[in-house]
Parts: structure tokens; sequence; C-alpha cells
């Protein structure tokens, strides 16, 4: 079998303090019901500026500048452990301040609905032009055109009318609303959608400037992130992925988005591998965009504990499927690990589901698996919310599934958890931390030979949804490509294409020879 | 705790009363469970939720103390795993702090 | 101190689930009467 590859994966993320004041769920909630709130009161006195989001170890393993290993290095907190002469920018992707994010989301928008204030566009067209990823970013030319006045933006936003958008503690612009009383097309709902859309377009972009690929070349498009857009009569119509797409150039191709809230985006890359291998579409992008709604969601645990408020950071993420390449680790489609909807709700039939069963079906133990990668939160966000350090724990149950199938002793546990773990890097951006953030290091894990194979486990909680309790959870293995075996799998349709061509060239040459 | 599963606990206390119901928790760890027994035995400590100020003294329990009642087979299928996840001593010694 | 009690289910996303304490505590003859899981993430 001629599996798909993973060719090549990017990452974004952006530092958005002031969209976590006014637009982060736990904030807006709180100023509808104690606006005088003290946790309200000390919120900004805990936020941190750019250079400490740039220099954040964990930011840094995202973006592809150090990896998950390294991290295991530095001692906790990591918020006390700047990384010396870090970069915005890195091998995988790149960290984007807030004011040049806001002029990408009016690049992005394509119904007049961002307003920015004239001298911050002005700012921030400048940078957006001279930033070597987006300078030639499609409609940048909107940045010139249609000033918002600061009296005009703050009738919108005092009427509410629109979305605030604010920069360094300033009213730089609004999002407006898109109707008049459709909730669905609310300035709410218009806000996260676009930051949603623009944080995708930066991570496709990202994409083409840190691989091969060609917009052109891009046949299909899944997105998978937690939003849904669409008008009161389909709430959740899409399409993101040709939204974000057409932006990008991506001119031949077409797409869909995929919704299993965190697990999401392990969904997306089986569908995706599974397009691939069939060759319906050469080469398939799984992408998605950040949550503004989950900015400082465990914020008071952190102020409270006299912490920086570490979730300010929107993420973002782009992977390449393609065709087999022989040469990129490949996705083994013969082993899927899916939660059924029989398989039950507890924690062991959950990850026997998507951890065990998978491996039975390939011939593997649990150990056979060198790196795991589940749901990969920073630890020093969630402990203190109370949540746990959530890897470790997705660790420790792998580690005790092990010991309950007797292939693995219990007294080394914890050594087998340090084997195949890692510590969490990502932020609790939802969809964002489930499995994905690994990739970009696995494939050049495998590709320089520290790892064969690698599990990417996405679990999603769609209890949240009120519709059902089950829970959900996807996975798969990503290893090493086995090389020219793997790929000289003809068919047999193709052996006898090629026997018809050589016996029609063959007389071919008779013909002319006579 | 959640603000929502403050105002169903508050609702079922007064249904059903604090003789008869019983809170049970599946908390991770040892802090956020506390906080749980807490909230629903003397009030919200963090006083954001509608427990605020108010006094339920309902008893509550982490799942893992009361593995003697449950029937091993399914307690064996649906939590004995988590044992070996997460901090049972300490999470225990937590939660029943607060039951007075 | 479950036999003939209504209980009330916190559960939790990354501990244990609502369904899986729901499962227990009937076993001990207890009537579940609110059941629910949260997320921190």
């Amino acid at each position: 079998m001629s599996f798909p590859v993973i060719k090549g994966a990017a990452y974004a993320l952006i530092q958005a303090s002031n969209m976590l004041l006014h637009q982060g769920t736990t904030q807006t909630s709180e100023r509808r019901k104690n606006p005088t709130s003290e946790h309200l009161e000390k919120l900004s006195q805990h936020l941190r500026s750019f250079q400490e989001a740039v220099s954040y170890p964990p930011n840094q393993v995202y973006i592809g500048n150090m990896t998950p290993d390294d991290l295991k290095d530095i001692p906790r907190p990591w918020y006390q452990a700047p990384v010396s002469g870090a970069s915005r920018v890195g091998k995988h992707g790149e960290i984007m301040p807030e004011d040049e994010f806001l002029g990408l989301m009016k690049i992005v928008d394509a119904f007049d609905l961002v307003v920015l204030e004239e001298e911050f566009q002005t700012g921030v067209k400048g940078k957006i032009s001279a930033h070597p990823v987006l300078k030639n970013i499609k409609d940048l030319d909107k940045l010139s055109q249609n000033p918002g006045r600061l009296e005009e933006i703050s009738r919108l936003v005092e009427e509410r009318l629109a979305q605030p958008i604010y920069f360094n503690g300033k009213l730089v612009g609004c999002v407006k609303k898109a109707h008049e009383f459709d909730e669905a097309l609310s300035d709410h709902v218009m806000f996260e959608n676009l930051v949603g859309k623009a944080s995708a377009v930066f991570a496709l972009m990202l994409l083409f400037s840190r691989t091969e690929l060609q917009p052109h070349e891009v046949e299909y498009i899944i997105e998978c992130s937690e939003e849904a857009c669409g008008d009161m009569n389909q709430r959740g119509g899409g399409n993101f992925a040709k939204a974000v797409g057409e932006i990008c150039g991506c001119v031949n191709a077409t797409g869909s988005d995929t919704r299993s809230f965190c697990a999401g985006p392990a969904h997306a890359l089986v569908e995706a591998a599974a397009l691939a291998q069939t060759g319906i579409y050469k080469n398939v992008v799984v992408l998605a965009g950040g949550a503004s709604a989950k900015l400082g969601m465990n914020s008071k645990d952190h102020v409270k504990k006299g912490m920086p408020v570490l979730e300010d950071m929107l993420g973002a993420f782009a992977i390449h499927i393609g065709e087999n390449d022989g040469i990129s680790p490949v996705i083994r489609t013969d082993g899927i690990g899916r939660h059924k909807i029989g398989s039950g709700a507890s924690p062991q039939a959950v990850m026997t589901a998507i951890v065990a069963e998978p491996l039975d079906k390939m011939g593997y133990k649990i150990t056979d698996v060198d790196r795991y990668s589940p749901e990969m939160q920073n630890p020093e966000i969630t402990v203190p919310a109370g949540a746990g350090d959530v890897p470790l724990a997705n660790y420790k149950m792998i580690g005790a599934l092990a010991v309950k199938r007797g292939e693995l002793d219990k007294s080394d546990l914890m050594k087998a958890v340090a084997g195949f773990g890692m510590p969490g890097f990502a932020p609790t951006q939802g969809h964002i931390p489930s499995g994905v953030p690994f990739i970009g290091h696995a494939c050049d894990m495998i590709r320089e030979g520290k790892i064969t194979r690698a599990m990417i486990v996405g679990k999603g909680s769609l209890f949240l949804g009120r519709l059902t309790n089950l829970f959900d959870g996807v996975s798969f293995i990503m290893e090493k490509n086995g090389g020219k075996e793997e790929t000289s799998d003809f068919s047999k349709e193709e052996i006898r294409a090629m026997i018809a061509q050589a016996m029609k060239d063959f007389a071919k040459t008779l013909i002319s020879n006579e | 705790m959640d603000l929502e599963n403050q105002a169903r606990i508050k609702e079922l206390a007064e249904k059903y009363g604090k003789e008869d119901l019983v809170v049970v928790l599946g908390g991770a760890e040892a802090e956020a469970s506390g906080l749980a027994a807490e909230t629903v035995s003397t009030g919200d400590p963090t006083f954001a939720g509608p427990l605020s100020g108010v006094s339920l003294g309902l008893k509550a329990y982490h799942i893992f103390e009361l593995k003697e009642e449950i029937d091993p087979e399914i307690y064996d299928e649906q939590i004995s795993m988590m044992e070996m996840v997460l901090e049972v001593d300490e999470i225990i010694n937590e939660v029943k702090t607060y039951r007075g | 101190m479950l036999q003939g009690k209504k209980v009330a289910i916190l559960g939790d996303r990354d501990g244990i689930p609502g369904p899986a304490i729901e499962e227990c505590v009937k076993s001990a003859g207890a009537e579940v009467v609110f059941s629910t899981t949260e997320c921190f993430v």
C-alpha cells in the first residue's frame, strides 16, 4: 500500500493581549456580571510584553526554534526563564504582534466590517508591506482604503453596533455587525470568525514560505477550527477553508470545514490522508486559526497566583498532506484509531479505542511507538487552573494501559512516560494543542533518524455542545518512509497501461521502419 | 467551579435537602477537587458564582473515596486505570477536609 | 454513603468524566439526579 505523506507543517502564534481583555469570554462574562470586579482591575497588570511572549520557551518550541525535548532541561516556571536572543521568526513559523494581526484582519475582511483608525492603519500597512511572508498578500491595498475616524468608531462601539479593537490600551478600530438583528452575523461572531480566518491565512502563508508547496498546487483545504460561520438560516454553513484559500492564492483548490471540538484536526488529517492516498486530490492542506474567545480563559487563576496571564496567544497551523514521495513521513492509514459511539466514556475505554486498538491492528505494542503527541497543552497554563498537567496525564494513561495489557511492568511506568512523553508547549486554544503541534517536530526527528514513529492523538469534549454526552478521539501513526519499496507499489492497472504503452511505441517503430 | 453548575447544585440542594443529596467529584487534581467540595459545602470561596456566601452544607466525595461501595467489576472498568494516573491520596486528603 | 441517595456528579474531562462516575454510583444503589463534565482546556 502506498501511504500518503506529511510533506510540511507551519505554525503561527499571535500575541493578542488587548483581545484577551476585551473579547476573551472569561473577561466578557465577568464584565457582564460584575463590571467592577477585582479580577478585571488586576488583570492588565499581569499582561506580558511582545518580547516576553517571543522569548517564552514554549512559544519558541511551537514555532520550531527549540524542540519539545529542549523544554525538559528548562526548570519551571518557564515564564521566568526567557530564551536569550529569541526571535519572532521560527524554523516552522512565526510569532506575530497584535497590531500587525489587526491589519491582517482588515486585509482578509471581504465585507468592510473591520474599521481601523487612519493613523493606526497607515502604521500597520507599513509593517505588513515589509513583512517577508505577507508583503505580497492579496488585498494588501485594503490598508490604504476607507480609514475610520475615531469618533465614528467610538460611536459604533458605544451603540453596540461593533466590537472594539484596542491596541496598547487605545481604541484603534472596530468590527461591525454584519446584519441588523441576525445573531449569527453579530459583531461578536464576526470578530471571532475574522480572527479565525486571519490567523489561518497567516499559517497558510507561512506554510508556503517554509516549504516547496505553491499556492496553485493546493487542490483541497480542510479547515478544522471550532468556529462556525453562516447566517441565521445556516449558522454553521461554512466555508472557512475556501475563504482562507482565496486570500492565499489557492486558485485550484476547493475545500470544506470539519468539526469535532479539539479532535477536529486529527479527523481532518485522516480525511486529508484518505484524499491524498486515493489520488482524489494530490495536495491537501489541513489548517485552523485561533480562538479569541479562549484568550485568558483561565486568567482568574493566573492572576490569583501572581503569574503572568499566559493565555495571550492565538494559535494557528497549516499541514500539507500529499501523495507518497518516498521521503516524507507516511501516515499509516491501515491503523487509524477512533473512539467509536459504542466505545464508552471511561478514560480507559477512550484510550483503548484510540491508542491500543489501532496498534493491535498494525501489530505494534504501546512501547513500540517512540513518541506520543496527545493534547500538548502547556502545563504552566493548566496546572494553576486545576486541570492538571494534561499531556503528562495522557502519557500516564497510555503507560497504565500498557501495564494493564501486560506490555509494561508497573514499576517501569514513569520510565516509559519519560521515554515516549514530552512537556506540553501549546497554548490552550482548544483544537490547536490537540496532537498537531508536534507534527513539524516529528517530521524533523524522523528525517534526522531520532525516532521512527509517533502517534498523533486528538481528543474532543463533544458534551460541551449539549447535544450528546459522548467523548471523541482520533489517532494516527506517522512513520519513517520506507522509501522505494513503498513507492514501487504499482497497481495491476498501471502495469497493464505501461505494457500497452510499450507495445504501442514498439508498433510505431515498426511502422516508421517500413 | 463552573457557574452554571453552581446554579444547578443550588437548585438540587433546595429540592432534595442536604441529607439526601451527595456530590461526587471526578477532578483531575487536589486543589480543584477541594475547591469544588468547599463550594458545595460552605460556599464559593472565589465569590464568582451563585454559591458565593451560600452554605449548602452538602457532603462531597471524590469517586476514588467511594471505591468500597462500587461494584468491583464496574470500578475496574471505569476508574481503576486513573488510579495509576492521578494523585489519589493527595486528592482524597484535600476533598475530605471540607466535610467537617 | 451512596445507597438510596440522590447524587450530583461533577466530572472532569481530564480526570474522571461524568458518565464513568454515573456507572459507578448506580452500581452502589444511588440515583443520579445531575451529571456533568467540566473542561478547562
